[in-house]
């Protein structure tokens, strides 16, 4: 018994080719292969190659982002670098102007301190012109009073000394 | 032990019922393991969708190994249904084996030689289809004189030794691993004792058989893709 069960098909009632599973097989196979292209393997691959395409999507676009980032980053930069050296330039004006205007101020008031000394010595002169010709007028009026006095008492000579004195007197008196 | 084998005769043919039930219990849970797994498919793959891609892949890069994708691209389908299909059919006959009045009616289907070589058959067929189909009647032709023309009948016998191994290493294998684990079964496990003596060698004898179904179903689908490769590339 054991020993028979060793012998291929020993024991079997039909010794031939079982054709029937030949072609069964055969037949489920092929049948088994088209049900999963159509229900299983088709769908998955569909979503594979899907994904295939997502991921290169992404990829392309994590790229193409990467650089743009790049390049606004390098606008930024240079930008900044534009900013920077504009700033610098404007300090440099603004300390160009700063000078000149400094220079303008002490100008100005150099020439203004100049003006008013020029005018107040013009001014003392004119008021040392002015009481000159008062002192002057002043003169002339007292020798005119002195002259019309002198004329008032001319009629003798002794009076006449005597007021000549007198007012000479007074002339020094005053004086 | 031997089992006898629930022959029919229909239409002139011979019929083993037991292979017809494991062929299509074996194709069933193929197909409802493929189709429930790829119900709900997602761009993020979860659970079963990604053990199925995973497959894919790995029928894949067997393909790539032995030729050009733009080639074997359209063997995927094929590759990936026989590396399936043979895995689903050798583990059958692993956790249990069903004999009713002396009639074996569960088993591995790739326990019978008549199931692998036309497999076999199948796949060598494919080859010379394809051969034919994509290089053209005289290229095809002309390789069976390449590299010297006196190479004529032993290229013609290969073809037929390609056949016959590829369906019988799959078979040998499988059979003897049923062959063991029924002697196991049935041999040794008489009694209280024997039953438990049996229990360890059988545990150790089904795990290696597990690790054979698994080794020829990726043996079969690569030869599978070598067999075409050599009739379909051209630069062999």
């Amino acid at each position: 018994m054991l020993t028979n069960s060793f012998v291929l098909g020993a024991a079997a009632a039909h010794t031939g080719v079982n054709w029937g599973d030949v072609i069964f097989q055969l037949v489920m196979f092929i049948v088994l292969m088209v049900l999963l292209k159509i229900f299983a393997w088709g769908p998955l691959m569909g979503i594979m190659k899907q994904r295939e395409e997502h991921v290169a999507g992404e990829i392309s676009a994590a790229e193409q982002s990467r650089v743009e980032a790049k390049k606004l980053l390098e606008e930024q930069r240079s930008l900044l670098k534009e900013a920077r050296s504009e700033a610098q330039g404007l300090i440099e004006n603004a300390k160009k102007q700063g000078d000149i205007q400094r220079d303008e101020i002490i100008a100005v008031a150099r020439t203004e301190a100049e003006r008013i000394k020029e005018s107040a010595k013009l001014e003392i002169e004119q008021q040392k012109e002015k009481a000159v010709a008062a002192i002057r007028e002043q003169v002339a009026s007292l020798s005119v009073l002195i002259a019309s006095k002198v004329i008032e008492k001319e009629l003798n000579a002794a009076d006449q000394d005597k007021l000549i004195n007198e007012y000479i007197q007074e002339a020094g008196d005053k004086r | 032990m031997h089992h006898e084998a629930p022959i029919v005769k229909f239409l002139g043919l011979h019929f083993n019922l037991a292979n017809i039930l494991m062929i299509t219990v074996a194709s069933a849970i193929v197909f409802l393991l493929a189709v429930l797994s790829t119900r709900k498919l997602a761009m993020k793959p979860t659970g079963m969708q990604n053990f199925m891609e995973w497959v894919m892949d790995f029928v894949k890069n067997i393909i790539n190994s032995t030729m050009d994708w733009k080639d074997g691209g359209r063997f995927h389908i094929l590759g990936i249904t026989i590396i399936m299909y043979i895995f689903v059919s050798n583990v059958l006959g692993l956790p249990f084996s069903v004999v009713v009045d002396g009639v074996l009616w569960w088993k591995s289907p790739t326990a019978d030689p008549a199931v692998t070589l036309t497999l076999a058959t199948l796949i060598v067929g494919l080859s010379h289809f394809y051969g034919v189909k994509m290089r053209g009647a005289g290229a095809y032709g002309r390789e069976f004189f390449k590299p010297f023309w006196f190479m004529f009948p032993i290229k013609i016998i290969e073809e037929f030794a390609n056949t016959l191994t590829l369906g019988l290493r799959l078979y040998g294998n499988i059979y003897a691993g049923e062959i063991l684990l029924s002697l196991l079964a049935a041999g040794l496990a008489t009694g209280v004792g024997g039953t438990i003596a049996a229990a360890l060698p059988m545990l150790v004898w089904q795990g290696f058989s597990l690790f054979v179904g698994a080794i020829q179903s990726f043996i079969f689908c690569m030869l599978t893709m070598v067999y075409l490769a050599h009739k379909v590339s051209s630069d062999h």
